[in-house]
């Protein structure tokens, strides 16, 4: 297929997983807020935090209130990764691509666009923005749910599942540090039934709670990290993520599993093996912040390699930048 | 009653004889409309506006910043074509592509229309969309203009007229199709048992008109539309045909020229491409012949057709036949080449370019309608009844200044259809756009889009302009 084609459906399908992604960060402050012991102070740049986006944060706002950050990362256009943002783009996105993908998940791009983009922040939705959050994660799940029953399941499908995957996989790997940012009004309260409930609350907006209670039954912060990160079954755990867009990866390629012919398969692959021989264990003891942040960074060369070799516009000539390995 | 004060006024309707009387094609459509109970006619014109924006089937306006993409106005209810009419049209049409086709062909060879001074050579020289690049060039089956759409228009007395030629990159058709699907959607009870011919084939028609041109006897050549990008104002048509053939959509930067063939660049490498129907100018095709600055073609490409081994819908130079001076002398060009008298007629032209029509357009531009030759869309026109003096005055210096850039024709009473404007049926004037396509034969897609002046009064029914669009419904014989 061609390569802006490939690399619309990508994007397309990134944005429509981060806007789905970004109404979960901003759901599960909301729900630790809520369980926080009636003196304390709200936290909220936690959030602005592991966004990665602080620059253009400060650039606009002065303090990390309430009001600001949730206008900041739901609705401003002047950040590009806001909710309003995510879906401009991915509109634009599938505007270019139109006559790829199926009219019915053109339909649905088109009206989860409308819908946000007649979003006002007015005061009132700000005081109470959980139905508008779950409107944009059912309209991001409705849109997945029918790209997999109309998009032919070829490369253009496994182009788009590797989007959607390797963005979720790094949406978990921020989803959990919003936890190692949310300070705890003291020491003394780390394991306290306070902890559980912010630990519960990231397991409920990763819409993990009663899976990770069928598997593991109490909350334990080790458990919970072996659940997001290296489960084998969840679908957000990154370890599940790496797996299935490693699938995609080599479907595209044809290149067989265990080997590598492109730096997108190398990184993706080596990253997926980190992982795959890892345990919770070694990851506190490195620290899960600092596991967390070295994932993301290695992530982003793996959507480099992708964009490398895939997307790329090569001049005439120069075959694709192919490496053989074993 | 919905259509209880509607009035014909002294223009000639579309569907009805007088204010109550519905032409006998129409009696049918009258009544159903009729019998939707109160309101609801107003409902399912809104229903199907919801649906326009929810499907995201709007065009781009050009130098308007606030906003750059619009929905193409529909308006519900149809316009019907009876079927004895269109078999007169249709007959027309193809009369007419033919032997526009043959001009094409003949003025980039031995330009014989020329030395037998039937057209004039001056007019070929100066036409701004002749190419000389094109001299000597020959096109697959010697067919040139693949995709078609003439303008038609209706005066006050009955007479349809043909009011210009789109030779070059005709748009629209996509509406035709969208609107009927809108219709059927929306007004279900209406369309049943109307006998309405179908449009639905075109896409498939077009495929086959596409593949037809390759020369290379291939059985299922490679086919991919052509677009400047999303910012055009097309672009949607572009994507929808694209998908409705089921071929890829590409741009100038997709496309690269390798070792003789126009190459795609896919995730897997260059992939050669056969035939491309191309909606981007001819100015803009190839920066190696013709405008070098154009960023939207493949620099390669007119070398590479020349050697037959890519083929381009409409072939590059077809332009020459729609300039609007040139089309003053169709009526001439059918009788030259085939010898016979041309079916629909063409308005009276005044071609400003000849000395003692340029001074009577002067002293008539408040009766007359004046065109640039080379534009479309509605821009840089002169509807001289609805001008100020002032425009007026700037017109008359335009055409002295350029006198070969400007045509005139008498000001036309087009024909009105019923429309729904603010919860009333008022009428509008409309013209009609049918599509041709020419492969192995001619076909011409029963109907056409239906265009409104939304405005009222308006006699310029272009989308960029406030225009609006209907279902047209031809009818089986």
């Amino acid at each position: 297929m061609l390569s802006r084609v490939a690399n619309s459906i990508y994007w397309l399908s990134r944005y429509m997983e981060r806007a789905d992604n970004v109404a979960r960060f901003i759901d599960v402050n909301l729900q630790m807020m809520l369980d926080l012991p009636s003196q304390s102070q709200e936290q909220w740049q936690p959030l602005v935090n592991i966004s990665g986006d602080d620059g253009a944060f400060s650039a606009n706002y002065s303090v990390a209130s309430r009001d600001n950050v949730i206008k900041f990362l739901a609705f401003a256009r002047e950040n590009a990764n806001s909710i309003v943002s995510c879906l401009r783009a991915a509109r634009e996105n599938a505007r270019t691509i139109r006559e790829s993908i199926s009219p019915e998940m053109w339909e649905q791009v088109n009206s989860c666009y409308l819908m946000v983009n007649a979003a006002v922040p007015s005061s009132e939705l700000l005081r109470s923005p959980s139905s508008f959050f779950s409107e944009v994660k059912k309209a991001s799940q409705l849109f997945h749910g029918i790209t997999d029953a109309t998009l032919l399941h070829g490369e253009e499908w496994h182009f788009y599942r590797m989007g959607r995957l390797l963005e979720r996989a790094d949406k978990t790997s921020r989803l959990l540090d919003v936890k190692y940012f949310m300070l705890l009004p003291s020491v003394a309260d780390v394991g306290t039934p306070l902890d559980d409930i912010q630990w519960a609350a990231v397991l409920r907006s990763a819409s993990a709670l009663e899976m990770y209670r069928k598997r593991h039954g109490h909350i334990a912060p080790e458990r919970i990290i072996d659940f997001l990160v290296l489960d084998h079954e969840f679908p957000r755990s990154i370890h599940y993520c790496l797996t299935a867009a490693n699938d995609s990866l080599h479907a595209i390629s044809g290149t067989p599993a265990g080997i590598f012919r492109n730096a997108a398969e190398q990184r993706l692959g080596q990253l997926r093996a980190e992982l795959a021989y890892t345990d919770t264990d070694e990851i506190v003891a490195r620290g899960l912040h600092e596991f967390l942040d070295a994932f993301q960074t290695k992530l982003n060369l793996v959507d480099q390699g992708i964009f490398d070799t895939f997307f790329a516009l090569r001049p005439v000539g120069s075959a694709a930048p192919d490496r053989v390995g074993q | 009653m919905k259509f209880a004060n509607y009035e014909t006024a002294d223009f000639y309707d579309e569907m009805f004889v007088s204010d109550s009387t519905p032409r006998p094609g129409a009696r049918l459509l009258k009544e159903r409309i009729e019998s939707l109970p109160d309101r609801e006619l107003f409902a399912r014109q809104a229903a199907a506006e919801s649906l326009l924006l929810q499907n995201g089937i709007t065009f781009n306006v050009y130098n308007d910043s606030a906003a750059t993409e619009k929905i193409f106005p529909f308006d519900v209810i149809p316009r019907i074509v009876e079927a004895a009419e269109w078999d007169w049209i249709e007959k027309g049409l193809k009369q007419r592509v033919y032997a526009l086709n043959l001009f094409i062909d003949d003025i980039y060879h031995q330009q014989k229309i020329v030395k037998d001074k039937v057209v004039p050579e001056y007019l070929i020289q100066s036409a701004r969309s002749f190419r000389k690049e094109c001299i000597g060039l020959n096109p697959p089956q010697q067919v040139w203009c693949h995709i078609t759409g003439t303008d038609l228009v209706r005066d006050r007395d009955g007479q349809i007229y043909v009011l210009e030629d789109n030779l070059r990159c005709p748009s629209g058709v996509s509406y035709v199709l969208e609107n009927r699907r809108i219709m059927k959607r929306t007004f279900p009870q209406v369309f049943e048992a109307s006998h309405v011919r179908p449009v639905d084939e075109y896409p498939s028609r077009l495929l086959s008109t596409l593949q037809s041109l390759f020369p290379a006897a291939m059985d299922s050549p490679k086919v991919a539309v052509l677009t400047p990008g999303i910012y055009n104002s097309a672009y949607y048509e572009h994507s929808f045909l694209a998908q409705q053939m089921g071929v890829e959509l590409v741009e100038g930067r997709d496309l690269v020229a390798v070792n003789d063939r126009i190459m795609m660049r896919t995730t897997k490498g260059f992939e050669p491409v056969d035939v491309l129907y191309r909606r981007i100018d001819d100015d803009f095709l190839d920066p190696q012949v013709f405008r070098s600055d154009s960023l939207l073609g493949v620099p390669g490409l007119m070398e590479i057709y020349k050697k037959g081994r890519v083929a381009l819908a409409n072939a590059p130079g077809t332009g020459i036949a729609d300039d609007k001076s040139i089309y003053a002398y169709v009526p001439k060009i059918i009788e030259y080449y085939l010898g016979e008298k041309i079916i629909i007629p063409n308005v009276p032209t005044h071609i400003c370019a000849e000395p003692e029509e340029l001074s009577y357009v002067v002293a008539n531009l408040d009766k007359l309608v004046v065109k640039a030759v080379n534009e479309s869309g509605g821009y840089g026109m002169l509807v001289g009844p609805h001008s100020t003096a002032e425009e007026r005055s700037e017109f008359a210096r335009r055409i002295q200044e350029n006198p070969r850039n400007y045509i005139a024709q008498p000001t036309l009473g087009l024909s009105r259809v019923p429309v729904i404007s603010d919860g009333r049926v008022v009428g509008r004037h409309v013209d009609l756009r049918p599509y041709v396509l020419y492969g192995s034969d001619i076909y011409v897609l029963p109907g056409g889009l239906t265009r409104v002046a939304l405005k009222a009064g308006s006699l310029v029914v272009n989308s960029s302009q406030g225009g609006g669009s209907k279902d047209t419904w031809v009818l089986q014989a």
